[in-house]
């Protein structure tokens, strides 16, 4: 009995996560859609509901009902799946993410997160690093020679910033002593770890930024020197995976940010969910902000940034913190 | 059997089917993919034995970061499929060391009597896990870490070519 | 980069106050009233020879202004128009049927340029749109209108042609009749 309640419970739990997960995602096109119009001094979508609230489900139906083309001389096998790897590893990611202390539900405790795995951090990281994979291979599959050069860059960029970014999460886990995701959060109930250590803060966001492919880091796809990057080729529904992946790794992003920098659900007054609904999707609209702002770098001025600036910066980092812990500070 | 288990076996199995794939395979991709799966099972078999963080790295360094080295430079240098069939000849030489190895390891394990013997099973946390490797073996890791800084200089002297000239940087702010 | 002595703390303090000035620009940007013409319930009043969808006129006494001369569909530069004259009824030459094919015209106006009789004029309307492409091949009846368009006061047949009346050099603009048999100039 008690396992079958387990069970049900998880499965509550996955359908939860993944739902406010996929929802927040296509939420996130439109917020986008709209604060880059008015960045540009433009209204964006708003004719499909009121301030065009339809236009997410507009969207999702136009591309389910699209041709799903695929191109003559591609590798069929992986052109079929290379979108999913994308979309599946950002969501996967969300279960390790917790959101909340816990509840206790009839008498038995129930974890706010789908698996409190005491390797999470590195889980998130695995599987961020997995969706290269996804990027790389459609790109190569495409028969196309922008795709190629979109997933080359990729592949390039993804591989240096996860150096950094995973460098800059190492201050974090030697305050928190743990690398569980709950266990961050609960060492954070003082002091955000953002204001103990705004470097490897700073660190992780250009990391993050160039992790998930975004302004000022979108090379893979910069559309006006490679069409679209690595999906080019990619029509429909696929497309729509690519593109749904990118909105669940921002949203994921503001997760793994509010969770290892802000805090996690810890605040005053409010109510802790809404602390993290606040600090989650604080982060994306910074990163539309920066796609409104910024302009894109040169590809050997984001290598030089990456491997001359972040990853010594955060090694030094480390060291800092390591010396500041083994002092007593 | 219990479903740990059963998961292993399975894990097992797909290992074992991924590896063959990815040793017979002409198209380098391919490989490539196969040897992701072998990866993944792998640290998917780490951690049904109870230790999950060997098992995530093995997915973060081998699969997420060594593997997309390899994607990286067959899409670099457009590598292409071989055609015909597989070359059975050029495989005898590592097939036979392979073998060797693999006989030379079993009976290993089987001379030494502990070998044979179930252990208790056990969960290996993080930082158990940490403090083994720091704490303990702390001069072998600092030892193997500086041999492979050794390794990566010597890589990077040879790459260099005899010329011994700076290359030209190609942007940044001299540009 | 401007200054070659400045220091790593110099470049980045540069560096950084240029991130910051995109950042605040974009801010300031953000709440200004969007320029966006919100196109159908707001329409624009567009200029009276805003080239658009194509009419026939008639002149002031309410007859149509076409006298099927063809300069229209000879000018057409994708020969769009195609017509069959005839003379009418009352002496004056018509067309039979007057045929614009609007999915081929490309709204050049130089149709409107040709015609003599001003009978042909393109309009400020451009939003028409069809399910069907066959149904934007607009027949003599549909191009017609009851008005005499941006010259409402000129009629042709005030000027010249057969139902103009009246003797040789009484018409508007006209000149008196030349006598070929007088030397005199
Ligand atoms: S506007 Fe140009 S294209 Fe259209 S009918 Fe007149 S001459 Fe032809
Ligand atoms: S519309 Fe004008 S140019 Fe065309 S046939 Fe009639 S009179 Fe001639």
């Amino acid at each position: 009995m008690d396992m079958l309640l387990g069970v049900v419970v998880m499965l509550v739990k996955m359908a939860v996560v993944l739902g406010v997960a996929l929802g927040l995602a296509a939420y996130m096109i439109l917020l986008e859609r709209k604060l880059l119009g008015r960045f540009q001094v433009r209204y964006g979508p708003n004719r499909v509901g009121y301030f065009g609230l339809l236009q997410p489900l507009a969207d999702g139906l136009k591309m389910l009902l699209k041709e799903d083309i695929i191109p003559d001389g591609v590798d069929r096998r992986i052109f079929l799946v290379a979108p999913a790897v994308v979309a599946g590893t950002a969501l996967a990611a969300f279960a390790v993410v917790p959101f909340g202390d816990g509840l206790t539900l009839f008498g038995h405790r129930v974890p706010q997160v789908v698996v409190d795995s005491n390797v999470g951090l590195l889980l998130v990281l695995a599987l961020s690093s997995l969706a290269v994979y996804g990027l790389a291979l459609g790109a190569w599959t495409s028969d196309n020679k922008y795709s190629l050069l979109g997933g080359i860059r990729g592949a390039a960029q993804m591989i240096s910033y996860e150096l950094a970014l995973g460098l800059s999460l190492v201050p974090v886990v030697m305050h928190a002593r743990s690398l569980s995701l709950s266990d961050i959060v609960a060492a954070q109930a003082g002091l955000p770890f953002a204001l103990l250590e705004p470097v490897a803060f700073v660190i992780f966001i250009i990391g993050s930024l160039a992790e998930t492919k975004r302004v000022p880091f979108d090379l893979p796809e910069a559309e006006n020197e490679l069409q679209a990057g690595f999906h080019t080729e990619y029509s429909g529904m696929r497309f729509a995976l690519f593109f749904v992946g990118e909105y669940v790794n921002m949203v994921l992003l503001g997760a793994v940010t509010a969770i290892f920098f802000l805090g996690g659900w810890h605040g005053p007054f409010l109510p802790p969910i809404v602390w993290l609904a606040l600090k989650v999707l604080a982060v994306p609209v910074f990163l539309i902000w920066t796609r409104a702002s910024l302009p894109r770098l040169r590809y050997d001025q984001l290598m030089a940034l990456g491997w001359k600036v972040l990853i010594p910066l955060a090694l030094l980092n480390i060291l800092v913190t390591g010396a500041l812990l083994a002092a007593g500070v | 059997m219990t479903p740990l288990g059963a998961l292993f076996y399975l894990l097992a199995a797909v290992l074992l089917g991924a590896a063959v794939l990815a040793a017979t395979r002409r198209n380098p991709v391919h490989a490539v993919c196969c040897a992701v799966a072998v990866f993944l099972s792998a640290g998917g078999l780490m951690a049904v034995l109870g230790a999950p963080l060997p098992g995530v790295l093995m997915a973060v360094v081998y699969a997420g970061a060594i593997m997309v080295l390899f994607l990286f430079i067959i899409m670099l240098l457009g590598l292409t499929a071989g055609d015909g069939p597989l070359p059975t000849g050029r495989l005898v030489v590592p097939a036979t060391l392979a073998a060797a190895t693999l006989v030379a390891l079993f009976a290993l394990i089987g001379a030494d009597p502990t070998g044979a013997r179930l252990l208790p099973a056990a969960m290996a946390a993080p930082a158990a896990v940490g403090r083994v490797l720091f704490d303990t073996y702390w001069l072998a890791v600092e030892a193997v870490s500086i041999l492979l800084f050794a390794a990566l200089a010597a890589a990077l002297l040879l790459g260099r070519g005899r010329s011994g000239g700076r290359a030209q940087p190609t942007g940044g702010p001299a540009a | 980069m401007a200054d070659k002595k400045q220091g790593v703390v110099g470049a980045f303090l540069d560096g950084a106050a240029g991130l910051a000035g995109s950042y605040a620009a974009t801010m300031t940007h953000l709440f200004r009233k969007p320029v966006t013409e919100q196109y159908p319930e707001y329409k624009r009043p567009l200029p009276a020879r805003t080239r658009g969808r194509i009419v026939l006129t008639r002149s002031p006494d309410g007859k149509e202004r076409c006298v099927a001369c063809y300069l229209c569909s000879g000018a057409c530069p994708v020969n769009c128009i195609s017509m069959q004259s005839e003379v009418g009824p009352d002496g004056r030459r018509q067309a039979a049927w007057f045929r614009i094919n609007f999915a081929r015209c490309i709204y050049c106006g130089l149709c409107e340029e040709a015609c003599p009789t001003l009978a042909l004029q393109l309009t400020p309307e451009f939003a028409f749109c069809k399910d069907d492409i066959a149904d934007f091949v607009y027949e003599k009846e549909q191009l017609l209108v009851e008005h005499g368009g941006k010259h409402p006061d000129y009629d042709f047949y005030a000027h010249a042609g057969v139902a103009a009346g009246g003797p040789k050099g009484s018409h508007i603009g006209e000149d008196d009749p030349v006598d070929v048999k007088s030397i005199l100039p």
